[in-house]
């Protein structure tokens, strides 16, 4: 960009010290020997190089602001104007002098002038180009660059020395070239986007520019009088192909800013509108709270239709009460009462069918008072969640304030900020749900560190259990504990009811095998206890099923007692079969009296090497198939006493497994649970 | 689903439960049995012919009748439980605490005998 500029003042220099010698030349009747063409090269190639300079600037100032780049080529023409006034003012001030008539001084005179009006030229051409490539599509780029092109090559047109008058050739190209500086003047897609007051700054700026280059015209028009024919501007095709696009595009530009003037108001409104209606969309992005979109939706709302007044009326669900919250504008709370009264009282309603619902309670009304400081009421329902969440109430002055585009546009402001509530909304239940979602997974990962990792046992048992939840916490408990040496007591309950409510009552159970288990008691005794502790913590209607069972490893002894839990399956490697284990029992928390005592009982038995002993919760034997079978007791003995053989594990994996099998793609939608107990 | 019908007869109230009584109808059967025993009539029936299913939930329900019961001298008989629900009412040892009869006649013959 430098070089360029460097290189075009060069060659100006160059330019205008030929000027000079030619001038030197004939009137001393030298023949410097310098082809004219010369000078005319030199000259084009200024052309070349200017243009290049400014190509290349254009360029590297991308702005959309139109008024900075009319500003640019404003002032550059001024500054040629001024300078061009000066040399004037000093040529009008020497007149007297000996200087008056030199013809040199004249030619440097009128060689500064040429530049500076060419440079004034060639950069108003690329703003144009850049004003009417605005918003460009691909035919116009087409014609504009075929136009540039015919314009750059006309620069060396001069090299042909023929003039406007006399050439025919140089008419038809100045014609065409006219032709198509007036089809591209007609791109003035900018002009639209100006606002009210950038247009009167673009009147004002384009109009200067004219008059600078009605101005330039007719000073270059008159060249220095013994300059070479070829070097008369008036003959460059390339300077007054410039000069009728510049003065053409100009000329265009004014008119149509000038008539689109009244207009760009009402562009601007709706501008507005527009961005309004971006700000009630984009509102929740930007962490915006339910009230802020209200605001927003009662300021653009009057704005867009000239409202004096308004208010919004919200609905808020408070602690199940009804209650509305007030949000008022350019009004006072008993002016508000006033308009309120008078709205109740107003025989002139009129009800606006809402286009996009059926229900009469989202239609608008709109109400003309006739004795009133406002003289019309819009009131337009909002609409969150398919119900009216509240309405809005806009007021007028003037009677008949409300147009039928206004109502549309209110239409449209009040859908989006209830759009954007909704999503406001939802967006809080979902990350509330999210919350509860954590808080279920803590809870969960707590229930499971209830349960023992670890059972207790010695070389003479096998034990391993398994336990799942369809819900995120569930109410099967299991747990063993070492009582001595060769004792061991192992449990397992179901709370009744499933989730929260039967984990939090399996902690509580936890807690009281832990404490009463110590005390090593006879299991009737223990359960009578856990009946006890549990009455005063248990809701009404909820129990807890248990089976306690110790195991005397020493004794070869099993004692038992069941409280309302499901049957135990045993496996008697002696007999080769498994049976359930019968005994009368009453589920903790039904009686919750000295009573309950009568209801347990202590059942003893002792075992043999590879008797397995199944406990299990009623989520196994209750689970159901498709049809609604239940998984039930009879097949949960066959699996027994078919892989009775097998150690712990493996008994409870193809329990499982059968019981998936049997269960097949049917979700378990209860909790389910089995400690598998084997002895060696 | 659950249905409860309440019946008032001379001198007992019917009640029939009909469906299934897992933890969501659950309240719909406390509910149901609660009017019965705010009328303060001494002798309810529970008529369980067409109950299919009982969950732990639902049997929490009649559970915490069983001190009412026993306080007052309300007879609370039910009767017609099919198999599978007679044996959950079993394993938890609900029956030694409610009377539970096979038909409605053995209930009327239950009330009329005291």
């Amino acid at each position: 960009m430098r070089i360029s500029l460097a290189i075009s003042t060069l060659l100006w220099l160059i330019m205008t010290l030929l000027d000079v010698l030619q001038v030197l030349a004939v009137r001393s009747d030298v023949d410097l020997g310098i082809s004219p063409t010369v000078s005319v090269l030199i000259m084009d190639f200024f052309f070349v190089f200017v243009v290049l300079f400014y190509r290349l600037r254009i360029t590297k100032v991308e702005s959309t602001d139109f008024i900075d780049y009319l500003w640019r080529v404003f002032a550059i023409g001024l500054i040629a104007t001024l300078v061009s006034l000066a040399l004037g003012l000093f040529n009008n001030s020497i007149a007297d002098s000996a200087l008056a008539n030199n013809p040199f001084l004249e030619e440097v005179l009128y060689s500064i002038r040429f530049g500076l009006i060419s440079v004034f030229l060639i950069s108003t051409f690329t703003v144009w180009k850049k004003l009417i490539l605005y918003q460009k599509s691909k035919r116009l780029v087409i014609w504009w660059n075929v136009f540039e092109g015919v314009i750059l090559l006309s620069i060396f047109f001069n090299l042909t020395g023929t003039e406007l008058q006399t050439s025919d050739l140089f008419k038809v190209l100045f014609g065409v070239i006219t032709l198509m500086a007036l089809i591209l003047s007609a791109n003035l897609k900018w002009v639209a986007f100006l606002n009210f007051k950038q247009k009167w700054k673009s009147i004002l700026l384009i109009l200067l520019i004219t008059i600078y280059l009605g101005y330039f015209f007719t000073s270059i028009y008159v060249p220095g009088e013994e300059t070479m024919d070829t070097l008369k501007s008036i003959d460059n095709l390339f300077i007054v192909s410039l000069f009728v696009f510049l003065l053409f595009y100009s000329i265009f530009s004014l008119l149509v800013i000038l008539f689109n003037l009244p207009t760009s108001s009402v562009f601007e409104k709706k501008m507005e509108e527009a961005i309004n209606f971006q700000r009630l969309s984009q509102s929740i992005q930007q962490g915006e709270n339910e009230n802020q979109i209200f605001d927003i939706l009662l300021t653009s709302s009057m704005s867009a239709v000239y409202a004096d007044a308004g208010w919004l009326e919200i609905e808020r669900n408070k602690q199940g009460a009804e209650e509305s919250e007030i949000r008022r504008k350019n009004l006072s709370p008993t002016n508000r009462l006033e308009v309120v009264e008078q709205i109740k009282v107003s025989k002139q309603k009129y009800v606006l069918k809402n286009p996009l619902s059926k229900a009469t309670e989202q239609d608008q009304t709109l109400i003309l008072f006739k004795k009133s400081n406002f003289r019309s009421v819009l009131i337009v329902p909002l609409i969150i969640q398919e119900k009216v969440a509240g309405h809005m109430y806009l007021l007028n002055e003037l009677s008949d304030g409300f147009n039928k585009e206004m109502i549309n546009i209110i239409n449209t402001f009040a859908s989006q900020a209830s759009i954007s509530i909704e999503n406001f909304r939802l967006l809080g239940e979902a990350l509330e749900n999210e919350r509860y979602k954590k808080e279920l997974n803590i809870a969960k990962k707590v229930q499971r560190a209830l349960l023992p990792v670890n059972l207790d046992h010695d070389d003479s048992f096998q034990i391993h259990a398994f336990t799942q939840a369809p819900d995120e916490v569930g109410g099967d408990y299991y747990d063993t504990f070492k009582l001595s040496e060769h004792k061991f007591a192992v449990v397992i309950g179901d709370v009744s009811g499933k989730g929260t409510s039967a984990a939090f009552h399996m902690s509580q159970m936890k807690g009281i095998f832990q404490s009463l288990v110590q005390l090593d008691l006879a299991p009737d005794e223990f359960l009578v206890k856990a009946n006890k502790a549990l009455s005063g913590c248990l809701e009404k209607t909820s129990f807890i099923t248990l089976s306690y069972f110790v195991i005397d490893t020493e004794r070869k002894s099993v004692e038992y007692s069941r409280a309302g839990h499901c049957p135990t399956l045993y496996y008697s490697s002696q007999n080769s079969s498994a049976e359930f284990l019968e005994n009368k029992g009453l589920g903790l928390g039904i009686l919750r009296n000295d009573s309950f005592k009568n209801y347990v009982f202590v059942n003893k038995m002792t075992f043999q090497k590879d008797d397995v002993i199944v406990l299990y919760t009623d989520g196994i034997s209750e689970a159901s198939n498709h049809s609604g079978e239940e998984f039930g007791y009879d097949r949960m003995k066959k699996i027994l006493t078919d892989n009775a053989q097998f150690d712990a594990v493996s008994i409870q994996k193809t329990f499982i497994k059968k019981l998936f099998e049997f269960c097949e793609d049917k979700n378990l939608n209860d909790d389910y649970t089995m400690v598998v107990i084997k002895f060696k | 689903m659950l249905e409860i019908v309440q019946t008032n007869e001379n001198n007992y109230i019917s009640i029939a439960v009909t469906g299934d009584a897992d933890a969501s109808s659950s309240i719909k059967l406390d509910k149901g049995l609660r009017s019965a025993f705010d009328e303060s009539h001494s002798n309810i029936i529970i008529d369980c012919t067409n109950l299919n299913y009982i969950s732990s939930a639902g049997l929490g329900v009649f559970m915490s009748y069983i001190e009412e019961i026993n306080q007052t001298n309300i007879t609370f008989i039910i009767y017609g439980l099919s198999e599978k629900v007679l044996k959950v009412f079993g394993i938890l040892g609900l029956d030694q605490l409610l009377i539970l009869k096979d038909t409605k006649e053995e209930a009327l013959a239950e009330i009329n005998g005291l």
